[in-house]
């Protein structure tokens, strides 16, 4: 009897991904839902750029690869070609919340009816750990090799929150991957935000606190406590918005 | 023969999209091309058509980004400052191999520049536009006819060499009213097995993609990329040519440039200087062979242009500097006249007399 096995939606590739990133996990998430939806044939998936950059080659529905920040705006073409398709983007904080903000507001004030899967790992992964739109006050990266001065640098970007303002946005959730319980939540709103785009409900985003042991310079067990520890108080988990469920409170 | 009727240019490359088969059209006002969008937030909600209004030009490009992807027809317009906005877009569209249409109609640079007509962007678009190693096919129409068929023949080209096609026209091309006939027989899209459209399961995920980490394999696409635009320049150049047979004057010009063009040619013909013009219609690929053979039997060219001298350099090229090529233009949104350009005939012939 098969107890546990990849999800079809995944291919075969082997992911490119650093030990201990949880790229991995949410990829997994992602997939599973699906699986489990049976949308694959009828799915197309944007890849960004940044560490996921070459999701286009583990998922196994269609995929696109996306110029920088750019795939709500990719997605949204897809979309509106072809409304009775399954359209996700993947993306990172750099690629969402900084270069791509624009489109990510935009997307939500559209209330496109996509799903878009945020990866805050709060550093930029693929150039070698440069400083993001969420790296937090004091983190030290490569470009704030003395610690993320506010004064200078200014504040994180807390992206559920800002755009729960937002009268477009169905559904926003932040979740994390850093254990079971974890885990399960996160599938649980990757599920919903799917749900949401095939009852027609509009912009549904869920941002998932991820770790990169690599560029944090921690082993992957101390990444995810670093989630625990410092990520979460500051981005707390929660659904931020629920349009058509019950505005949400955040429960941190 | 078709009713015709009085439009404006740019409603001529709006209603021939629509005639072509584009129900995809995303766009960011701009002037002076913005009727294109104004009149596809008309017409595309009574069709089943897309139409929507981009939060800048970049994300415009990159919708048209996705649906060239999905499979469809798609188009944006825009004018100079916005289409160095798209050219981000312009490159990656060349390096997923997408067809596409982009519009854009001219206005005076650099920077936010002016409103009136310009020809200074014939560098960013024959050049490509964006980064990387690529072309797109560049289609300058010199009438509010031309807009409408160069705008179906845009299409079919993109679609042909699954490339991006673009009308570079400019303000006065897109401001102008002329009666224009819009009854084309337009070849439909070819089948795009490439498209993401699904799997629906029963076949391998197609991908869209221009990343390429490994540099043998991206030299390899782009040498594909370049065997197709060999064939491109092989069967695709167009041009006018106006009086040629006996001239010994050659005017090189494009779109309203050539308009003005005409008229200083016919009256150096009642001059009795033998003054002829090519006029480039392709601007890529561009009519070398036209330039070359006239370069033969002409003893001068003189390039009228809109910009501080920019096609004067595929002149040069193309006649391989066998005569002299000299530059008669106007710059900022200001236009040549037709006297301005006798003038630069007379002189070229070497009969320098009462100028102006």
């Amino acid at each position: 009897m098969i107890v546990f096995q990849k999800p079809h939606a995944l291919t075969d590739a082997p992911l490119h991904y650093c030990p201990g990133c949880t790229h991995g996990i949410v990829h997994r998430l992602v997939a599973e839902v699906i699986d489990e939806l049976g949308i694959e044939g009828k799915t197309i998936g944007i890849a960004p750029v940044g560490c996921s950059v070459m999701a286009y080659n583990y998922f196994n529905c269609d995929m696109i690869e996306a110029a920088h920040g750019r795939a709500p705006a990719v997605a949204t073409g897809v979309k509106r070609a072809d409304p009775s398709k399954v359209v996700f983007t993947y993306q990172g904080d750099g690629d969402l919340a900084s270069i791509g903000m624009a489109e990510t507001v935009h997307a939500a004030a559209r209330s496109e009816n996509i799903t878009v899967i945020f990866i805050n790992n709060a550093i930029y992964g693929m150039t070698g750990g440069q400083m993001a739109p969420t790296s937090l006050p004091g983190q030290v990266t490569q470009t704030s090799p003395y610690g993320r001065d506010v004064k200078l640098c200014g504040y994180p970007i807390r992206v559920c929150e800002l755009l729960s303002e937002l009268d477009g946005a169905e559904y926003l959730a932040r979740v994390t991957v850093n254990s079971v319980p974890h885990v399960r939540e996160a599938k649980k709103a990757i599920r919903k935000a799917f749900e949401n785009q095939l009852n027609g409900k509009g912009f549904s985003l869920v941002e998932v606190l991820s770790s990169c042991p690599t560029n944090w310079g921690m082993t992957p067990d101390a990444a995810l406590a670093w989630i625990d520890e410092k990520m979460i108080p500051y981005y707390p988990l929660g659904v931020y918005r629920d349009r058509s469920g019950k505005e949400a409170e955040n429960h941190g | 023969m078709a009713d015709k009727v009085l439009m404006k240019g740019n409603e001529a490359i709006a209603e021939a999209a629509l005639v072509a088969g584009c129900r995809h059209y995303f766009g960011y006002p701009i002037t002076p091309q913005t009727e294109i969008a104004a009149y596809m937030a008309k017409r595309m909600p009574k069709i089943g058509g897309t139409f929507l209004q981009a939060e800048s030009e970049i994300a415009a490009i990159n919708m048209v980004y996705g649906v060239a992807s999905a499979g469809y027809r798609v188009m944006t317009s825009s004018s100079s400052p916005g289409i160095s906005l798209k050219g981000e877009g312009l490159s990656y569209l060349a390096g997923a191999d997408l067809p596409a249409l982009v519009v854009n109609v001219q206005r005076g640079g650099p920077g936010l520049g002016g409103i009136q007509p310009s020809q200074s962007d014939y560098f960013q678009a024959t050049r490509g536009g964006g980064h990387g190693d690529y072309h797109m096919i560049v289609l300058a129409p010199a009438s509010v006819q031309e807009m409408a068929e160069l705008t179906v023949k845009g299409f079919e080209l993109a679609d042909t060499y699954r490339m991006t096609a673009m009308i570079l026209a400019d303000g006065t091309m897109g401001q102008m009213m002329e009666p224009v006939a819009l009854d084309f027989d337009v070849a439909p899209a070819p089948e795009k097995p490439w498209a993401t459209t699904g799997t629906d399961m029963k076949r391998p995920h197609n991908i869209i993609n221009s990343l390429s980490l490994v540099p043998e394999e991206l030299e390899q696409l782009n040498f594909a990329r370049y065997e197709k635009y060999r064939k491109i320049e092989e069967n695709e150049p167009r041009y006018e040519a106006y009086l040629m047979e006996d001239a010994d004057i050659c005017i090189a010009a494009f779109g309203i440039a050539a308009r003005v063009a005409k008229n200083a040619v016919n009256e150096a013909r009642r001059e009795g200087i033998r003054a002829g013009l090519i006029r480039p219609i392709t601007l890529w690929p561009f009519p070398k062979k036209a330039f070359r053979e006239a370069a033969d039997r002409v003893s001068a060219m003189i390039s009228v242009e809109l910009s501080m001298g920019q096609m004067i350099e595929d002149v040069k090229l193309a006649s391989e500097c066998r005569v002299p090529v000299t530059l008669c233009n106007r710059a900022g949104g200001m236009i040549p006249s037709p006297k301005q350009v006798l003038a630069a005939i007379r002189q070229a012939a070497g009969k320098e007399g009462d100028l102006l």
